[in-house]
């Protein structure tokens, strides 16, 4: 599955599995969330082998997972619709009130348009559930070159360094 | 005013470059119909009923005579030779072509303009007292913040996909003229004990179908806080409002199902972890306050003979009276101008009397305009001694209609003529009840009255909180109307309580005649409408209205 990471076109190894799926022998793969809180035990040896990564959604409750983020390869935020907007949120909320510094993916329906936003707001890969032109969305990362706000880029225009 | 530096200039430039690559994605086919609207929203085009309709944020209400010259030059080269004043003090175009809306921006562009999130589901262009720098009950400019609100909400990465649009008022005087109790955030400046001006912030109130009056969720909020305060309460909003629901999914229904205690400490602990990052410095709140120092009034203004005085004619005296208000600085008013007049919606001016404004502007108030929320216009810094030859001026034009504030003076949404969501006309039933009003001294004893009317429970015209409220609502394919009494959106804001039975399209003038006459028949000395109604209740004028019935 080509995915956009980094700003660059690749192709992504992550399978997701869904929940009645039994966990494969080798190759890395994504559970629910409320998967892993049922079963951490269960999954906590592929999580130390780092192929373990964790879907999440709007719904789901941050602070039960805050203290696996640590040990988690991949975060995907999932986007039910491009008007979803609570995964923006969440995704700051990992980045700046939980300290996650792993692969951090939107994946779902959502729209190139709406990259750069994902990317402020602390995504690094993107996996678009329709077919995309990659190479088209890829442009928009870099579409605006100005921002006033916070981002867990960059602090608020009026805090940056001037000059 | 707020001038745009070359890094605001960028911004809005890209804006235009992003639009028109997602208008010529949409125009070839890659971009769906469904994948374009919330796009487009965002910039706030808008499909009605007969073509598109494209918003412009006039932020706060302030805008030049260069923006108007602009914005008249659209409406003759891109519209109808009009154009729509909003009850957000934004501007609407009703026909441009949709492909010629990226062309459109980029003459907005050049003037500092734009239409970032007019519509959609993200933060809206805040709005301001129409008096703001210039009233005598100021307790202190609020200009400025709502300048750092605008920037701080522009182009926001994690609020542009709300659950539902969001709508921030600011006041920074004693009374009220922003409807700050009726917005998702409604921010009054206040003075606290120690003598400092910060914020009294209210969360939850709103128009629309659910009317409700906002809450304080912090009493004091000091001013380097505002921007993290603000973002406290959106993220808590972006992630719990209700999005399975579009007619549940304002703050206030989250506010008002969660629980203000609860809400309030959701926001509180989020704001505890983000706000020293987000601290506003001194040097940013100088920067922009720099732009709204008071202009250099002639202190000889002072000296000049009382307004008055200076000509005796009735109809400028009539106007001087109800078109014009105090200014803080002595020998100067701040004159409005109605854009009321017969058989015209309520906020439409023509090509050519924005050109006339423009160059009034010019020559009498600094070059600067503003729009109200109630949908006319004001020169605001006005020398008492030159009112004559103003007055001449817009007399000149049709633009003194002499009834600020009277009952002809409605607030009035577009309604099915214009609207694709309405359900009955409202701009018809405001001409029918000016009609029935061309009676000045009869409109004069009627005193303050607003009466606002919207073609569905949208609210648009802002019914709820009328005086009288006119709602427009379909009955098996005909169009009848609800009255409200007793609403208003200022200090002690109240929604009107519904008179009783719907009336037929015919009988709304004449129900709203009867309520005006049922007042002057009951009112004490100098009350007004309002007063009367909230001190009678409703019953008085429903036994009048439904005694044929």
């Amino acid at each position: 599955m080509p995915i956009i990471k980094h700003g660059h076109i690749e192709e992504s190894s992550w399978v997701h599995l869904a929940d009645e799926d039994a966990l494969p022998e080798q190759g890395a793969c994504t559970v629910s969330a409320e998967r892993w809180l049922s079963a951490r035990e269960e999954l906590s040896e592929a999580a130390k082998a780092g192929r373990l990564g964790l879907r999440v959604s709007g719904d789901t409750d941050l602070e039960a997972i805050a203290g696996d983020l640590a040990s988690l390869a991949l975060v995907a935020v999932a986007f039910a619709s491009l008007a979803d907007g609570r995964g923006f949120s969440v995704a700051r909320l990992l980045r700046d009130a939980y300290g996650y510094k792993g692969e951090l993916r939107a994946y779902g329906n959502f729209l190139p348009d709406q990259l750069q936003f994902m990317t402020r707001c602390g995504f690094d890969s993107f996996e678009f559930t329709s077919e995309r032109d990659l190479e088209k969305a890829r442009a928009l990362l870099t579409e605006f070159s100005v921002s006033y706000q916070s981002g867990t880029d960059a602090p608020p225009l009026y805090r940056r360094q001037q000059g | 005013m707020y001038q745009y530096n070359s890094y605001d200039q960028t911004l809005v430039d890209e804006r235009v470059s992003q639009f028109r690559r997602q208008t010529e994605q949409f125009l070839a086919g890659e971009l769906t119909e469904d994948e374009f609207r919330p796009l487009r929203l965002m910039n706030g085009l808008y499909i009605q009923r007969h073509a598109p309709m494209l918003r412009i944020a006039i932020p706060y209400g302030l805008f030049s005579s260069t923006q108007m010259r602009m914005l008249a030059r659209i409406a003759r080269e891109y519209d109808r030779n009009y154009a729509h004043f909003t009850t957000r003090q934004n501007l609407q175009f009703n026909w441009p072509a949709l492909e010629k809306v990226p062309d459109i921006l980029e003459h907005l562009a050049s003037v500092e303009m734009h239409a970032i999130q007019t519509s959609g589901n993200c933060i809206r262009n805040t709005t301001s007292d129409h008096l703001a720098g210039v009233a005598p009950d100021e307790i202190e400019d609020p200009r400025p913040w709502c300048e750092i609100i605008r920037q701080w909400s522009t182009l926001h990465p994690e609020f542009a996909f709300l659950p539902r649009k969001f709508k921030i008022a600011v006041s920074g005087s004693v009374r009220d003229r922003a409807a700050t109790q009726v917005h998702d955030i409604g921010l009054q400046m206040v003075r606290n004990e120690a003598g400092n001006v910060g914020f009294e912030v209210l969360v939850g109130g709103g128009l629309g179908r659910t009317p409700i009056i906002g809450q304080v969720i912090r009493p004091y909020l000091e001013k380097q806080h505002l921007l993290s305060y603000l973002e406290a309460i959106l993220r808590v909003y972006n992630r719990y409002g209700r999005r399975d629901n579009k007619y549940k999914a304002r703050i206030k229904i989250l506010v008002k199902e969660t629980g203000m205690e609860t809400f309030r400490a959701q926001v509180e602990q989020e704001w505890a972890r983000i706000r020293d990052g987000l601290l506003l410095t001194e040097e940013e709140i100088s920067r922009v306050s720099a732009f709204f120092t008071p202009p250099a009034y002639d202190a000889s203004a002072a000296a000049d003979p009382q307004p008055e005085t200076l000509l005796e004619d009735a109809d400028y005296q009539r106007w001087l009276q109800h078109n014009t208000q105090s200014h803080k600085v002595a020998g100067y008013r701040a004159v409005f101008v109605s854009l009321k007049f017969p058989h015209v919606a309520p906020g439409d001016v023509t090509d050519h009397q924005m050109d006339v404004l423009a160059d009034l502007a010019d020559s009498y108030s600094l070059g600067e305009l503003r729009a109200t929320h109630n949908q006319n216009l004001i020169l605001a810094d006005v020398r008492v001694s030159r009112l004559p030859e103003l007055w001449r001026a817009l007399q000149a034009e049709g633009l003194a209609t002499p009834n600020i504030n009277k009952a002809t003076d409605m607030i009035c949404c577009p309604g099915l003529e214009f609207c694709s969501l309405a359900n009955a006309s409202s701009i018809p039933v405001a001409s029918d009840i000016y009609a029935r009003l061309d009676n000045l001294d009869y409109l004069y004893d009627l005193g303050d009255i607003r009466i606002n009317i919207s073609g569905c429970m949208n609210g648009c015209g802002h019914h709820t909180v009328g005086h009288i409220g006119i709602l427009g609502v379909d009955k098996k394919g005909e169009e009848w109307y609800q009255l409200t009494l007793g609403g208003s959106s200022a200090n002690e804001a109240s929604l009107g309580e519904r008179l009783g039975p719907s009336v037929a399209r015919a009988d709304v003038a004449d129900a709203v005649c009867t309520l005006l006459t049922t007042y002057l028949d009951v009112r004490q000395e100098d009350e007004s409408f309002l007063e009367c109604v909230r001190r009678l209740g409703i019953t008085p004028f429903q036994e009048r209205v439904y005694a044929n019935h």
